[in-house]
């Protein structure tokens, strides 16, 4: 019987200075924080990361592990902007590639289907294009000869993404209204290390009722780690909202010394439960309400 | 109809603004920011019935949901639009959405990525997000609350994140799907209707003269054959805002002061 099941510093281990890493989730929403906080405790260097940006791009950056982000935006929703990404790309601390957030995900599919590119209008004309030399464009073969950004892979080394229940065979349940881009970055990576709210049996994942809830195959998945409340402090929507309050905390710094403060207080933990027990215990998380827009 | 003596600067706004839907059918409305979501609201509950619009996040509702705290309110939830389906709708064109750019320049191109150099940003703000494709793929409006010289720059924008009617940049031509509609500040509205697609003044809110939005304007500015004076919301429009769209007024907070909207 195939068993993924890995603790968090396992997963650190399959990881190596250099690689390329996508991270799931979007902004403030089910973003796989316990591993990202891993990362940022780890001796890994020089990363790059792909992501539809929320705190931990800023956590990343504060702690010196990125060499390149590949984003479209990188966001806290009600605190729109991450004043640690802030500080790091006003100091040109970190290399860019600035993508419109479709040809993010388009490139990812590129890498997914394994492709040299995929065709789109999407950044045609604009700076992404001046800024990121390296994209070319193509010509419709076609009548209408039309010029398309030929958008390249974003291939991934691995990608971190955050589920509600998986078994330890990598089948997995994402049970948000929204599953983002998930799957296609799964598709698009080498390796897929997945943190689940709860590791249950086959059965219980009750796949006849939650067909729809399927992000993709077991054989994408190269490893699993039980994290309840793992994607704390973005939300994972239906079963814990997002810690404004802890974000609000997070937002307010900035500086390095308030990332060191920050790192003392929630990051540099035993382990994830004693992270859980930091930030006001299961019952406070369980309460936090879905945001209002 | 009846018009209210007494109206604010931001109900000004947002009446103007929701004339950027009229007429349109079954068009995602997007509306990014508090003023042009309550235009898109208002567009819906009074002459664009048929729009579609988000909850802001991955349901499409069939009736505004009121900003603000909800007191009970439980949204009209009617269909589904998860980014996936967002991508593949406005890739295809179906939607008009109004923005909030940092920067404009007098081709219309925008700016939310960074201000000063590129590589060693004054400004990191959020990333060019889906500027450059929303505006290759689908109408787009622009609402700029601060209306002067460092909003509306002279020579480009620091980095061209939504695209404009620039020739140099398109030498074979504007992609077809690039549309440039309606800009609202706080002095005007103009359109792109003026000779090659150049911006115009179509209005003037009440007290604002065309030099007065000239001053605070990095490049000429043209005027509509027909310019007038920005309409003032009518009584059913001020009702609809007040009572239903924003009962919280957080309208209030949208420009320093919430000023009247007539400033004659």
């Amino acid at each position: 019987m195939l068993n993924k099941r890995l603790d968090i510093d396992s997963v650190i281990g399959r990881l190596s200075d250099g690689m390329t890493i996508g991270i799931g989730g979007w902004a403030t929403r089910r973003k796989p924080m316990a591993l990202v906080r891993a990362l940022v405790r780890s001796s890994l260097k020089d990363l790059t990361v792909v992501s539809y940006g929320g705190p931990e791009v800023g956590m990343l950056a504060a702690s010196g592990k990125l060499k390149k982000l590949v984003f479209g935006f990188v966001s806290l929703d009600h605190f729109p902007l991450d004043p640690y990404f802030r500080a790091a790309r006003q100091a040109a601390a970190l290399e860019v590639m600035e993508l419109d957030e479709g040809m993010v995900y388009w490139g990812l599919r590129t890498a997914a289907m394994g492709m040299p590119f995929l065709p789109t209008r999407v950044g045609i004309g604009s700076d992404v294009l001046k800024n990121n030399p390296d994209i070319k464009l193509v010509t419709s073969p076609y009548a209408d000869g039309e010029e398309f950004v030929a958008m390249p892979p974003l291939k991934l080394d691995a990608a971190l993404i955050h589920v509600h229940a998986a078994d330890q065979r990598g089948n997995c349940i994402v049970k948000s209204p929204d599953p983002f881009f998930d799957e296609i970055m799964s598709r698009a990576a080498k390796q897929v290390f997945v943190s689940a709210e709860k590791i249950v049996s086959t059965e219980e994942l009750n796949i006849p009722e939650n067909t729809r809830f399927t992000p993709f195959e077991r054989s994408l998945v190269t490893g699993i780690v039980e994290a309840p409340f793992g994607a704390h402090p973005t939300g994972s929507s239906p079963d814990y909202g997002i810690d404004m309050g802890h974000l609000k905390e997070y937002a307010g710094g900035g500086t390095p010394e308030a990332w060191a403060a920050y790192r003392q207080k929630y990051v540099d933990l035993k382990d994830h439960a004693a992270y859980i027990a930091a930030v006001g215990g299961k019952e406070h998380i369980s309460a936090l309400p879905a945001p209002i827009y | 109809m009846t018009t209210e003596s007494e109206y604010t600067l931001a109900e000004l706004c947002i009446a103007a603004a929701a004339e950027a839907w009229r007429g349109e059918g079954e068009t995602l409305a997007t509306g990014i920011g508090l003023l042009p979501r309550l235009a898109v609201g208002l567009a819906v509950l009074t002459f664009s019935p048929d729009l579609m619009m988000s909850d802001s996040e991955n349901m499409l509702v069939s009736e505004p949901i009121p900003v603000g705290p909800r007191k009970g309110y439980k949204p009209k939830f009617e269909n589904w639009l998860p980014y996936d389906r967002v991508f593949s709708l406005l890739w295809s064109g179906n939607r008009h959405a109004m923005v909030g750019p940092v920067q404009v320049d007098r081709f219309g191109q925008t700016n939310i990525s960074v201000i000063g150099d590129y590589k060693k940003p004054k400004a990191a703000l959020l990333g060019v997000r889906g500027f450059p494709g929303n505006t290759a793929s689908h109408p787009n409006s622009m609402f700029v609350p601060t209306h002067n010289t460092r909003s509306f720059v002279a020579g480009e924008v620091d980095v061209v994140a939504g695209i404009g009617y620039n020739p140099a940049r398109f030498p074979k031509g504007y992609p077809k799907g690039l549309d440039l509609r309606m800009i609202v500040t706080d002095l005007a509205v103009m359109d792109f209707g003026g000779a090659n697609h150049g911006i115009q003044v179509r209005s003037l809110h009440p007290g604002v003269t065309f030099e007065k939005v000239q001053e605070n304007t990095g490049f000429p500015l043209l005027k509509a054959a027909n310019m007038g004076t920005t309409p003032a919301p009518t009584a059913e429009q001020l009702k609809l805002i007040r009572e239903r769209l924003d009962p919280h007024n957080l309208r209030a907070t949208v420009f320093k002061d919430n000023p009247a909207g007539d400033r004659r």
